[in-house]
């Protein structure tokens, strides 16, 4: 009944343009934006935060950045754990390099640099394309980890090769470093996944996200009709790799505090952030939540239903886990290939007729 | 001659002995990728599930113990027998059949149709749910394969080349084990050549490779030859997985050398065999040599982890289709 289009008008275009055109949806995200934002902070503690908030806002800023490029976009990329590693460097390069300057432009510069190294590597996408494409991003993973294993000047010559994030503060609170408390934490990282969500989702909707859209579907068609497929696909890869870096800083300077290059930005990082857009839905910012939301979640909640209920070996329930993910990615690729966005599409679909089938 | 140059021949040598094995990997993917469209990334995981199978197998290990344990409390882990070598390759044969025919019939049947990007995330699923089995059914220890395969260097190369230099020069460092592995993959190579063009199964498969409708219309059963080239993937999966088992120990690393076939694809093109091969003959020789003259003295080592992929990628700007690959034709 209160999920309706009828008697909500639309008298400006503005208004007809909106992200949300009705009104239900509206409240419930301005009531979940209010409970993220006001209520969340003020209950969290040290093991939420840190084993299911802090990760999963981080992870949805990587998921929203490679679904630009694989979702919007079409270019499958293997290389999203290296760009997060030059996100992190970066970021730990300007931090020391500059200690006076606020963490939160450090972290902005962060992801501009490493939309630069995402283009650079977005280059041969003009030739390559489909699965060629995915095993060439393979190249950016495997030398930007490489590169900064080997070269010292990345982690200042530690000599442990790893880098520390030193305290920094935002307003007067401590953000990075040990003595951050869990909601300031959060608070940091909720800030930036809101506005990057924002610019993301009115990227898409815009000029530049039909673009991307039309080279997507298909490319030569897109060429014709006058999209230059340079500019889009290279600003695919520069705007995704912008919020893959961000991600990336946050997850070294405010979650981990200390990273080792391979352990933290290897390859399985690459594919865990591609199976939260395909089990979320490719082409879709909700479903970089719903992806992310779920891929936290899940080994959080075997965990504690295998090892602390069940009480069964924590390598043995790190099995299963392996076993149910693989198993679910491929039950929703059958189910449903277009993911949890896709579900939640057409369950908006049967409220809007409900309690009517048709 | 010079040492340094001999040296040089000795990576070249051992470079290639290492691209026989990426090949091996590769010539899996080859195989599924040209009757199914499907680019199997999971096919380094079966490599490391095959050779986890058969040294459970010849172990007499208790499939799943873990969780049986786990589940009963019980204490069970081997049933006290050892299963002789070549029994252990049959059953493990068998096995990869069974489950190309389960990976048909539960999710490839289903997806038939789909973009082949779906396809190859599923068969990334598919790679993750395979690795979690072996684990859960063998345990996740690393396992040393026992097949009575020579290892070492071979003395016999190594005294007969020692003349050819000087004082500074020892001889050719050849492991035997390279060599038994390049003698098995010319063999393998031989007879999957030998199937394809002389036997009935064998014409139908490329028929299927060349076109999916054509070779329907003319009553070839999509099914089955799908299955049948996932078995025959897996057959190679094992013997792939039984040569680095065999070097490094089984383990969960033998399933990141699927990854380094992909440059090997890349390189040769993903639907001919023999692009399998050169392009994994190049990329061993390459990466060795890249790591003797440049890597290593230059650059602080470990170029390997990357070399491969850097030279595909650099190969593809200019051959998208790869070396062998059929061209690519694009139509609105």
């Amino acid at each position: 009944m209160l999920y309706r289009e009828a008697g909500d008008f639309k008298t400006s275009y503005h208004a007809d343009n909106q992200t949300f055109p009705i009104k239900f949806d509206r409240i419930g995200f301005w009531i979940s934006l209010a409970i993220a934002f006001l209520v969340i902070p003020f209950v969290i503690n040290d093991y939420w935060a840190n084993a299911i908030f802090v990760p999963f806002l981080i992870y949805a800023i990587a998921a929203i950045g490679l679904n630009i490029l694989t979702g919007y976009c079409g270019q499958v990329s293997l290389g999203t754990g290296g760009f997060m590693a030059v996100g992190a460097y970066a970021c730990y390069k300007l931090m020391t390099a500059f200690p006076d300057v606020s963490i939160v432009i450090h972290i902005i510069l962060a992801g501009g640099i490493t939309a630069a190294v995402g283009a650079a590597f977005g280059l041969p996408s003009l030739r390559i394309k489909g699965f060629y494409l995915a095993v060439a991003t393979l190249a950016a993973q495997f030398f930007l980890v490489w590169l900064f294993n080997k070269v010292s000047w990345f982690y200042n010559y530690s000599a442990s090769g790893q880098i520390n994030a030193p305290e920094r503060f935002v307003v007067g609170v401590a953000v990075t470093g040990p003595n951050t408390a869990p909601w300031a934490q959060y608070m940091i990282c909720l800030v930036f996944l809101t506005v990057c969500a924002l610019i993301a989702r009115n990227l898409t909707r815009g000029t530049v996200g039909r673009s991307w859209m039309a080279i997507r579907d298909m490319d030569i068609a897109a060429e014709i009709i006058g999209v230059n497929p340079l500019k889009a696909k290279l600003t695919a890869f520069a705007v995704s790799s912008f919020f893959v870096g961000i991600s990336g800083a946050l997850f070294f300077s405010v979650y981990l505090g200390a990273v080792e290059v391979g352990e933290a930005f290897g390859i399985q990082k690459s594919f865990l952030v591609l199976f939260m857009i395909i089990i979320g839905g490719l082409g879709s910012i909700f479903g970089c939540f719903a992806g992310a939301a779920f891929l936290v979640l899940l080994p959080v909640a075997l965990k504690v239903l295998g090892v602390d209920v069940l009480g069964w070996p924590t390598d043995l329930v790190a099995h299963l886990n392996l076993v149910i993910v693989g198993a679910l990615i491929m039950f929703f690729l059958i189910k449903e290939p277009h993911g949890l966005a896709q579900l939640w599409r057409l369950a908006k679909e049967k409220l809007r007729l409900w309690p009517f089938p048709y | 001659m010079s040492a340094d140059f001999l040296y040089g021949i000795e990576v070249v040598i051992n470079g290639l002995m290492a691209g026989v094995l990426y090949a091996l990997v590769a010539l899996g993917f080859v195989l599924i990728f040209k009757a199914s469209g499907i680019f199997n990334y999971a096919q380094g995981v079966m490599a490391l599930f095959a050779a986890l199978t058969l040294v459970g197998i010849m172990e007499g290990q208790v499939p799943f113990a873990h969780l049986i344990n786990a589940l009963f409390g019980t204490e069970v882990h081997h049933f006290g027998w050892e299963v002789p070598a070549l029994l252990a390759i049959a059953f493990t044969v068998l096995i990869m059949i069974g489950f190309a025919w389960a990976v048909q019939q539960f999710v490839f049947r289903h997806l038939v149709g789909q973009e082949p990007i779906i396809l190859f995330m599923a068969t990334i699923g598919l790679a993750y749910f395979l690795e979690g089995v072996g684990d859960l059914m063998w345990g996740s220890d690393i396992k040393t394969l026992a097949l009575g395969l020579p290892q070492g260097g071979s003395l016999a190369v190594e005294e007969w080349t020692a003349g050819l230099g000087g004082d500074d020069f020892y001889g050719f460092f050849i492991d035997k084990l390279d060599m038994i592995a390049t003698i098995v993959a010319i063999i393998l190579v031989a007879s999957l050549i030998i199937f394809a063009q002389y036997t009935k199964q064998g014409r139908a498969m490329r028929a299927v490779a060349d076109d999916h409708q054509a070779a329907l219309s003319v009553g070839i059963s999509l099914n089955f030859i799908w299955v049948l080239v996932w078995s025959l993937a897996g057959i190679v999966a094992l013997v792939a997985g039984v040569m680095w088992g065999a070097k490094s120990g089984v383990q969960f690393s033998l399933s990141l050398i699927a990854l380094k076939a992909l440059p090997v694809l890349m390189l040769g093109g993903f639907t001919s065999i023999p692009g399998a091969i050169v392009g994994g003959l190049i990329i061993g020789v390459g990466e060795k040599l890249f790591e003797y003259t440049i890597g290593a003295p230059f650059l602080g080592g470990a170029t390997e982890n990357w070399f491969a992929y850097m030279l595909a990628l650099i190969f593809l700007v200019f051959r998208p289709q790869g070396l062998f690959g059929e061209k690519i034709i694009e139509r609105v």
